[in-house]
């Protein structure tokens, strides 16, 4: 049905795609796997024709297909279904199913009794019983990715691509979703199914590709792979690649304190994002949080920083209760986030790499509400140096440093604030090698120095070598914890892969 | 990943935009002033340069502030309605003396500003949307404060600060170009002023940063109310008379231009303090000049509009989007 | 392939969990509450002014109200994208000069030259902002300038009013009355019965909406967003041009200090008719609603006498105010 061949795509220099290959056959429910940056959304995005592969080709029904977009493929019938909704939510049920196809009547005009008449119909196949009149706004989040699914298989779909259908799903809707992906099946429709979650994967897909790293690193069928394979996989790095980027750099020479914790976090409850999570971290101690995409480590974070509404749970700091959702307070009572999408939740792209250093220190770098530069360039130099923080100069927008050099402006931007609680949400992400290791020293050194650093990564072994505990995280709940000999890469996976009971 | 730490090469076309960008207001204005020099008869005169430093401070004090709003990428749309209330509140309170008078006009434009940035800061309504309502009520509420009526001023010291001089420039100027130091220091040295900026760049980063971003939103509409409130003072003392009806009409429109003329982006992140001045400065010389040379009014309007769009285009390509 | 051939019977039912009655009431305010506000207002206004409830009053609101209510309509289609339009005052006043001075070449040249001109207006705007994808607000304001400027030069820089002559067809059109009602009423209702349609039984409309909701979203469905953006400022641009049209012919003249903060009277208008600037929805019967609000409101004061009509634009200020933040806590609370 879909052939994509010797996918190459590139983004300035960096390898996205590596010859990369996927065929799906009619009726075929095919899993595609790899963690963050593993190439999964470059592929689908050079499927629908978002991006133009450098090289290969993607084939459909034998022949060649060049889409130009999006709206292009789904005319060819290959429709996504995205994680965030692509669909009005103002607008009527109904009319967001049948936008662009509505019934018509003499001159024209809609139909909107037949509007209405055929949505229902429609959507009551996919188990969504509603007033198709009322906004989409107002359904719950799993019937609207159910009208998001309808409207893209009621296009004549031969190929429907579901990425991450059930993060939002309650589990009942879940059973309706795989209700109607065997109906598509039974269509002879093919399925690219995205998931992180293992069990629905084994319950619902047949064939499997797992990427890491831009390549196909297995293609086969599901069954004959077993969870904690399927589990390496993702998340292992081969030998050969070891090899080449050398081991990390952290030297585990610090030791965590023995006394009472400085971060205490308990029972963090956010409605579909986490679940009761409680955990703990003392002063010179490094505490990993281990899981897979989706599984509530950046939610956990930043329920910790203030940033995310929570429905329950507290945060103290040093014994000190932190004011829930204020990140001001979080910041005031010493913790810092370093959040994992630089871009849009870290540095501020108009100013300096000066200015960017210096922004959340900048109540104690003043006097009566007057900076004082002086202050501010002895702390910039300082941290510029002790960090290596390779720019023209402090004056240089920040938005030209490459992605390792705005990372490090970013742990300048907190140490300069001299917190009590470092959370680092995947600090090496995104950025070379030689960058990767300088980072992975440093959170070593702060550590040392006394912080309590939680540390989100979904590179295996940065976790298991940089952390003194690990605490794994699935569906938004702590599932275990390991330490000591347990703490290996193998002893994390098998955690992740245990069956949910 | 690119691992260098030199700029990125942008292509030419866009390096000259960005160039326009950061520059252009100062190039034209020099242009504009050699063109005059060689077209325009007693051009370089003092009493000339007076009356357009005279004509233009209004509009450059209310720009300070729309320039500070505009940095974190909000809009002040009530800064005309704040000029006609601080003249209509003016000869109430001439009764206890200039000093209390100008003190209550002012507190007026503190008053307007608290409303407006509650409503952008805590209520989370558009900068647009919040503004225009008190743009509609606010003159409204002058005009019912002065009865409808212009009235005139007689008191002695708010007429000097109209006409007296200090060192031979005349006060408004003097009150224009102060406020500009202040404001150039504000948005350098404080604390206030480095936030604002950050908070226009990336308001996500901010409020991970732990900025008051509330407190710092609220302060920047107070003081755009007052900037103008000033404004209004002094157009008051210049006019000699208190016109609420007309006083600061399409004054939003004229501060807007300056500070996109001035190279503030309208996305905010950077607020451009001389630039700004330079913006309503080019725009008044524009004005001039036509006027001069007896091209009448209507000219004038349509190459603001042009220079407007230009600005803006530049502004768009020179950041790239 | 369809899906109704698949249809069996499916396991689960959903509801509509996040809609709750206090969402409905919720939604029924936002819809509703101007023409809530407008009946009480009438309401209370009979009771006190015995002037008030009169045919002939009554009647001049109406007439009052129609010249801002089509342009309000104009301004309607605008906002939903999620735009705004700025420069439909001094449009408007351009729109009147335009008539009294074409009215010289006949009737029909002063009802198409001002709309001829007014539309085109609109189309630059809609190219800038569509195509070369300047900000709405911008391209406006400079449109705004550009117009008053057009307007100015016709007019030798205000000094020339022109006349449209007494019992000529347009004056007609525009002084003329049918059943007690002057002629421009029947016609804004005409137009918006045809808005109305437009965008709420039409591809077009659903196009409307759906740039204003979630314009990526739109464009992947298929929405022809640069050309629905384009034609609904040819469209504010060309009701303005009417209106003022129309104005002119009804007062006689084209009176070029006309429109000068209309615009914002307007925006108001439609913001207090429940359609939200930040776009994607709003109804062309709210819009209708906030206009006679404005007018009835203007009236009442009037009635009040010692009252100056400053008093209008407190009252409207301060109710746009209310109204913001209600629609402001209102959306947010349906959001959550």
């Amino acid at each position: 049905m879909l052939d994509a061949r010797d996918i190459v795509k590139r983004f300035t220099g960096v390898l996205a795609l590596d010859r990369v290959s996927l065929s799906l056959r009619p009726g075929e429910v095919h899993a595609l796997v790899g963690e963050n940056g593993a190439g999964k959304s470059t592929l689908i995005k050079v499927i629908t024709g978002v991006y133009r592969p450098d090289d290969g080709e993607v084939r459909l029904a034998g022949r060649p297909a060049r889409f130009t977009g999006p709206l292009d493929a789904g005319r060819a019938g290959v429709q996504a279904v995205h994680q965030e909704i692509g669909l009005v939510p103002d607008l009527s049920v109904a009319r967001n199913l049948l936008l662009g196809r509505e019934p018509r009547r003499a001159f024209g005009l809609l139909d909107a009794r037949r509007m209405h008449e055929t949505a229902a119909r429609t959507l009551a196949a996919y188990g969504v019983r509603v007033d198709v009149r009322l906004p989409l706004r107002s359904l719950g989040v799993g019937a609207q990715q159910m009208v998001a699914l309808a409207r893209a298989v009621s296009v004549d779909a031969r190929v429907v691509i579901m990425d991450e259908p059930t993060s939002s799903l309650e589990p009942r809707e879940v059973d309706t979703l795989f209700g109607v992906i065997d109906r598509l099946r039974d269509q002879g429709i093919a399925v690219v199914y995205v998931s992180h979650r293992l069990d629905e994967l084994y319950r619902i897909c047949d064939g499997v590709t797992v990427l890491r790293d831009g390549r196909v690193v297995h293609q086969g069928t599901l069954a004959d792979l077993n969870r904690i394979h399927l589990v390496s996989l993702m998340l292992g790095r081969d030998v050969a690649q070891v090899r080449a980027e050398g081991v990390t750099r952290f030297s585990g020479a610090h030791e965590a304190s023995a006394g009472p914790p400085v971060l205490e976090a308990y029972g963090l409850s956010s409605r579909h994002l986490l679940d009761g999570v409680s955990l703990t971290v003392r002063p010179r101690e490094v505490v990993g949080l281990g899981g897979l995409l989706g599984a509530g480590r950046t939610e956990t974070a930043k329920a910790i920083a203030g940033v995310l509404p929570l429905d329950a749970g507290r945060v103290t700091v040093a014994g000190l209760r932190v004011r829930r959702g204020s990140a001001t307070a979080a910041v005031r009572a010493g913790i810092a986030l370093l959040p994992e999408d630089r871009k849009a939740e870290g540095i501020v792209p108009t100013l300096s790499v000066r200015d960017n250093i210096a922004l959340a220190a900048l109540p104690r770098l003043a006097r009566g509400g007057l900076v004082s530069d002086a202050r501010i360039d002895r702390i910039v130099d300082t941290f510029m140096k002790r960090l290596r923080i390779k720019a023209t100069g402090p004056h240089q927008p920040v938005a030209e440093l490459s992605g390792g050099n705005q990372q490090k402006v970013l742990l300048a931007r907190w140490m300069a604030t001299e917190p009590k609680v470092l959370l680092l949400d995947e600090p090496t992400r995104g950025i070379d090698v030689g960058a990767k290791a300088e980072v992975q020293a440093l959170v070593d050194e702060l550590a040392e120095a006394g912080l309590a650093v939680l540390l989100i990564s979904s590179d295996l072994e940065e976790l298991v070598e940089g952390s003194d505990r690990v605490v794994v995280l699935k569906n938004g709940a702590v599932v275990g914890e390991l330490i000591g000999d347990e703490l290996t890469e193998e002893g994390v996976m098998t955690t992740i892969a245990a069956e949910v009971q | 990943m690119n691992e260098t730490a030199v700029a990125l090469p942008r292509p030419t076309g866009g390096r000259i935009l960005a160039w326009l960008q950061n520059y252009g207001v100062y190039a034209a204005i020099a242009a504009l002033v050699v063109v005059n020099i060689a077209i325009t008869p007693h051009f370089l005169t003092v009493e000339n340069l007076r009356t357009q430093l005279v004509q233009v401070a209004p509009v450059v004090i209310v720009s300070l502030g729309m320039a500070l709003v505009i940095g974190t990428e909000g809009v002040d749309l009530s800064v005309g309605s704040v000029m006609a209330l601080a003249t209509a509140l003016l000869p109430l309170y001439l009764g206890y003396g200039a000093g209390p008078a100008i003190l209550v006009a002012l507190l007026g434009g503190v008053a307007v500003g608290l409303v407006n940035g509650s409503l952008v800061a805590f209520v989370n309504v558009q900068p647009i949307v919040a503004t225009l309502c008190l743009f509609v009520g606010g003159r409204g509420l002058a005009l019912v404060l002065a009865g409808g009526r212009l009235k005139d001023v007689h008191d002695v010291t708010l007429l000097n600060l109209g006409s007296s001089s200090v060192a031979g420039v005349p006060l408004p100027v003097v009150v224009a170009g102060a406020l500009t130091l202040v404001v150039t220091g504000v948005v350098r040295r404080t604390t206030f002023g480095r936030q604002l900026v950050a908070i226009g760049g990336n308001r996500t980063a901010s409020v991970l940063s732990g900025l008051p971003v509330r407190r710092v939103l609220l302060l920047v509409y107070v003081l755009s109310g007052v900037l103008a409130a000033v404004a209004g003072v002094l157009a008051t003392a210049r006019l000699q008379a208190s016109d609420p009806s007309s006083l600061g009409l399409l004054m939003e429109l004229s501060a807007i231009t300056a500070v996109v003329v001035g190279g503030t982006p309208l996305t905010g992140g950077r607020v451009r303090v001389l630039g700004t001045v330079a913006g309503a400065l080019l725009i008044q010389l524009v004005r001039a000049t036509l006027i001069k040379h007896n091209l009448p009014d209507s000219v004038a309007q349509m190459v603001q509009a042009v220079i407007i769009l230009a600005a803006v285009y530049a502004a768009r390509g020179g950041s790239g989007r | 392939m369809t899906t109704e051939q698949a249809a069996t019977d499916a396991p689960v039912t959903h509801d509509t969990y996040a809609l709750g009655r206090r969402d409905r009431v919720f939604g029924l305010i936002q819809r509703h509450g101007a023409t809530a506000v407008l009946v009480l207002l009438l309401a209370v206004g009979s009771l006190s002014f015995s002037r008030f409830p009169t045919t002939e009053n009554l009647g001049d609101i109406a007439i009052t109200s129609s010249f801002p209510a089509m342009v309000a309509l104009g301004m309607t289609f605008v906002i939903i994208t999620g735009g705004i339009d700025l420069s439909v005052g001094s449009v408007f006043a351009l729109g009147g000069v335009l008539a009294a001075y074409a009215v010289r070449w006949g009737t029909a040249a002063g009802l198409l030259v001002p709309l001829a001109v007014c539309g085109a207006i609109g189309l630059v705007q809609g190219l800038l902002i569509a195509r070369v994808r300047l900000a709405p607000f911008i391209v406006t304001l400079a449109g705004l300038l550009g117009a008053r400027g057009l307007l100015l030069s016709i007019s030798h820089e205000g000094a020339t009013t022109y006349l449209i002559p007494h019992g000529s067809l347009l004056a007609r059109l525009g002084q003329g009355r049918l059943f007690g009602l002057g002629q421009p009423v029947y016609l804004t209702l005409a137009l918006f019965v045809i808005g109305a349609v437009l965008l709420q039984r039409t591809g077009f409309g659903q196009a409307v909406y759906a740039i204003g909701g979630a314009e990526d979203a739109a464009a992947l469905m298929g929405v022809r967003v640069a050309r629905t953006k384009i034609i609904v400022y040819v469209l504010s641009g060309t009701l303005a041009g009417l209106s003022g049209a129309l104005n002119a012919a009804r007062l006689s003249s084209g009176v070029t200090i006309l429109g000068t903060g209309m615009e914002l009277d307007v925006i108001a208008a439609v913001v207090i008719g429940g359609t939200l600037l930040t776009g994607g929805a709003g109804s062309v019967s709210g819009t209708i609603a906030g206009v006679l609000l404005l007018g009835v409101i203007q009236n009442l004061i009037n009635q009040i006498g010692d009252l100056s009509s400053s008093y209008q634009q407190v009252v409207s200020g301060a109710f746009l105010a209310v109204v913001v933040v209600v629609q402001t806590y209102l959306s947010r609370a349906r959001r959550l």
